[in-house]
């Protein structure tokens, strides 16, 4: 039997995946029997060689890997693909969501993006009582989980302090489910602290929201919009993005002679190469699969082709960085050396300046957005992003402070997890001290997890410890992301450091 | 005193220095929020039970760390022990080397040298606290240090607070009090004769330093260090509560467990503090009448 029946058979006989979940991943198989875009050699060499990387994306892009639909669309006009008209209450707005949800795509076929919930929702809770709203939501987080259980489904909340936000935030901390994932756009202008104070309280409950930079990503954006999705990237609404490939940041350093060599010559150069492999990815999704011809999505204005971009993402700056120190005969380590941290920034700012000066066509503003990316599960000795090493994390505020200068650089987002003790429960005051100034210092995101959580972040997704002490008895989990996350454990070993934050993100052909 | 001369003052006594162990820029349990925490080299107990001897005893250049020091950071230099923190590797072998629990990495600051670094970490944080050793033992320097923050203009919305273990008297308390925002005051054992043989003192200055506390509205917490046998016996805790009820039944406890961790000599061989204990503690507290009394968040296993 050929290897590739081999492989379809193994799905076919896996007892731990649903049904579901095999169907996926003979989908993902069936694309790969096909051949991959059209690479030159060196390009080629590169990506075979894992240097540059498509995050086993599949041979043939015929769906954009993140979907990031203009849902008051729907929600203002109905759907005539759906049969739907327009919504006037609050249950048939949130009705026409559920059913909106399963007509997105993405790369692992559930949507990664749900919407601005609280803007969504508001014009509907007009004479609707807080009790009514609390219960309406309860239920609509409760099909969420069951009916779409990946954790990088993501929804928005925020700038404002408004009912939607605070009942989604409360729901959210007792159910203290997987899925969705949720952040809280903070505004300081707009937003106040009470519900900063909120979203940190629910943090130490749950693990979760992420609290976005609002200021820093608007910015970044145009008045059109952006959303957080996935593992915390930044992309325009109305749009998202085709493909994310990446670079791993340590075989670079490995393949340099020195730092000079590093900065002039082999970081240019698979800068350049992964921009090529982007490039065909990108033509292939947009010229040869027909998504964006075809899609109801398109036609009804939910996206829009232009508004696509390309995440360039990068990883393992800290092995990077601790390479080129070694090689220099210097000590200092990433994350704690002042001399090591301003190299690594300086990588930052050269990789941003690097990737804006590569053309892409059918990309939102003609350039691809640099990633901080948080890494697959497969990944084995690298760090996500430009992260500090698992268990050589210095304490938070050395922490933020060691990666602020990197933030600025990142315009689709930064992976990045703060890994709080457990005796920081008893002063949640700390929690809210700790995000309000990273925010304010410039940090693009702030995301934290508490030790001793049930519920933690296997980077950017949440998984649950218990749901892994399952999995891993064959029991398999009703969730996608539990699968990654505990083979991220059995590969990474990151369930065994003490914070029990689990730091590496996705699956072969998964999200990231 | 015009405006002009309270910054005159202040940068006098900008020149002042500490003896400092330790600097931390995040911590979440020593006062609310996230704390800048100084600790102050020196001690006025000699606690069996402490958890950060190396803070206790003042370097007198005997040398002996230098010889057992594994990254040559360590040298005597006309007479005195120089530290180099570039070589350090913290692997806190000289602290185990020392014979009296002095610590040869402290470093010399001045007011200046501490409001700089604060200054780094300055978003992040809710306020100061001064720890030890014994703070209070380098009070010119404290109450420079808070001066210094509550005249200037970025930092003054930072809390200022102290942890003590009570022994400084009135005149002493007097003259830092005005700067300072709170004091996280533990005392060691009610019963007399249990307070000298734990920490080497009596503890008639802790109780009076309590009382003067909260009279001043400057009592932010007390704390009592649960030792099995010892300050765990319900003779203690009914002290406690005696005080704290004629103290004001709104004063904050709280109840610490005693570990092992860092703990030398005989009190290594004590047993620790197990959880039921404080439960039962606290409960008891709590049915006397005392509002908050809070117990450890964690549990080491």
């Amino acid at each position: 039997m050929s290897e590739e029946m081999t492989a379809v058979r193994k799905i076919v006989r896996d007892q731990t995946l649903s049904f579901k979940q095999k169907e996926h991943a003979l989908a993902v198989q069936a694309e790969n029997m096909l051949p991959y875009p059209l690479l030159d050699a060196e390009t080629r060499a590169a990506l075979d060689a894992r240097i540059i990387c498509d995050m086993y994306e599949g041979h043939a892009p015929y769906k954009p890997r993140y979907v990031l639909p203009d849902y008051a669309v729907v929600l203002s006009k109905g759907s005539a693909y759906l049969e739907l008209p327009v919504p006037t209450t609050l249950d048939e707005a949130i009705n026409t969501l559920m059913i909106a949800y399963h007509h997105v795509p993405s790369v692992t076929g559930m949507p990664v993006f749900i919407g601005h919930l609280d803007a969504l929702l508001l014009p509907f809770c007009d004479g609707v009582s807080d009790d009514e709203l609390y219960r309406k939501i309860k239920l609509f987080w409760r099909y969420l989980d069951r009916v779409l259980p990946d954790a990088f489904m993501h929804a928005n909340i925020g700038p404002t302090d408004n009912r939607v936000a605070r009942t989604i935030l409360k729901v959210d901390a007792e159910l203290k489910q997987i899925a969705p994932n949720l952040t809280f756009l903070y505004d300081p202008e707009v937003s106040g602290e009470d519900i900063l104070r909120l979203c940190t309280d629910n943090i130490i409950a749950c693990s979760k929201p992420h609290i976005a930079n609002h200021p820093v990503h608007a910015a970044t954006f145009d008045a059109r919009g952006y959303a957080i999705v996935s593992c915390y990237n930044a992309l325009p609404l109305c749009g998202g993005a085709s493909t994310l490939t990446r670079i791993n940041l340590k075989k670079v350093a490995e393949a340099s002679a020195d730092e000079a060599d590093f900065l002039n010559v082999q970081l240019p150069r698979y800068v350049a190469l992964n921009a090529r492999l982007t490039r065909a990815r990108v033509d292939y999704l947009h010229k040869q699969s027909g998504f964006f011809q075809s899609s109801f999505l398109v036609e009804e204005g939910w996206i829009e082709r232009e508004r696509f971009t390309a995440m360039f993402g990068i990883f393992a700056m800290a092995e990077a960085v601790n390479h080129l120190q070694a090689m220099a005969g210097k000590a200092g380590r990433y994350g704690h050396d002042s001399e090591a941290n301003a190299l690594g920034a300086r990588i930052s700012a050269l990789l941003a300046d690097l990737v804006a000066r590569e053309p892409m066509d059918n990309v939102w503003r003609g350039a691809a957005m640099l990633h901080s990316q948080a890494g697959i599960s497969s990944d084995a000795g690298v760090t996500p992003g430009v992260r500090i090493p698992y268990g050589e994390e210095p304490d938070p505020v050395s922490h933020v402070r060691a990666l602020l200068p990197h933030h600025q650089h990142y315009a689709s987002g930064v992976s990045e997890i703060l890994t709080l003790d457990e005796t920081v429960r008893g002063n949640p005051e700390a929690v809210f001290q700790l995000a309000k100034g990273a925010l304010a210092m410039g940090f693009r995101e702030f995301t934290a997890n508490v030790a001793g959580n049930d519920l933690v972040r296997v980077t950017g997704f949440m998984i649950r410890l218990s749901d892994v002490k399952l999995y891993n008895e064959a029991k398999g989990s009703r969730t996608n992301t539990t699968s990654l996350g505990a083979e991220a454990a059995e590969v990474v070993g990151i369930l065994g450091r003490k914070p029990r934050v689990v730091g590496l993100e996705l699956a072969v052909g998964a999200v990231g | 005193m015009a405006d002009g001369d309270a910054r005159g003052a202040a940068e006098a006594r900008g020149a002042l220095t500490a003896q400092v162990s330790k600097i931390l820029t995040w911590s979440v349990v020593d006062g609310p929020g996230n704390r800048f925490v100084l600790f102050l080299q020196g001690c006025t107990y000699r606690c069996l039970a402490c958890h950060n001897p190396h803070t206790i005893g003042q370097c007198d250049h005997c040398g002996a760390c230098v010889a057992t020091c594994p990254s040559g950071a360590l040298s005597l230099r006309d007479g005195r022990v120089v530290h180099d923190p570039a070589p350090c590797t913290s692997c806190d072998t000289c602290l185990r080397t020392c014979p009296i629990n002095a610590n040869p990495m402290v470093q010399t600051m001045t007011v200046a040298d501490v409001l700089a670094r604060i200054r780094t970490a300055q978003a992040f944080l809710t306020g100061i606290t001064v720890s030890g050793g014994e703070a209070t033992m380098q009070l010119r320097f404290v109450s420079a240090l808070f001066a210094a923050l509550k005249t200037s203009g970025d930092l003054r919305h930072l809390s200022c607070m102290i942890d003590s273990n009570g022994h400084l008297g009135p005149r002493g308390w007097a003259s830092v009090l005005p700067f300072t925002d709170g004091v996280l005051l533990d005392i060691k054992a009610f019963d007399p004769d249990r307070h000298r043989r734990l920490t080497g003192r009596s503890n008639e200055r802790s109780i009076a330093s309590a009382r003067l506390l909260a009279a001043a509205g400057k009592l932010s917490e007390l704390r009592l260090l649960m030792i099995p046998g010892e300050t765990d016996l319900d003779a203690e805790i009914d002290a406690l509560t005696r005080l704290v009820l004629d103290l004001s039944p709104e004063t904050r406890i709280r109840l610490n467990a005693f570990q092992h961790h860092g703990v030398r000599g005989e009190a290594r061989e004590w047993a620790k503090m197990e959880r039921d204990g404080v439960e039962r503690a606290a409960e008891r507290l709590r049915a006397a009448g005392v509002k908050h009394v809070a117990v450890p968040t964690v549990w080491l296993p």
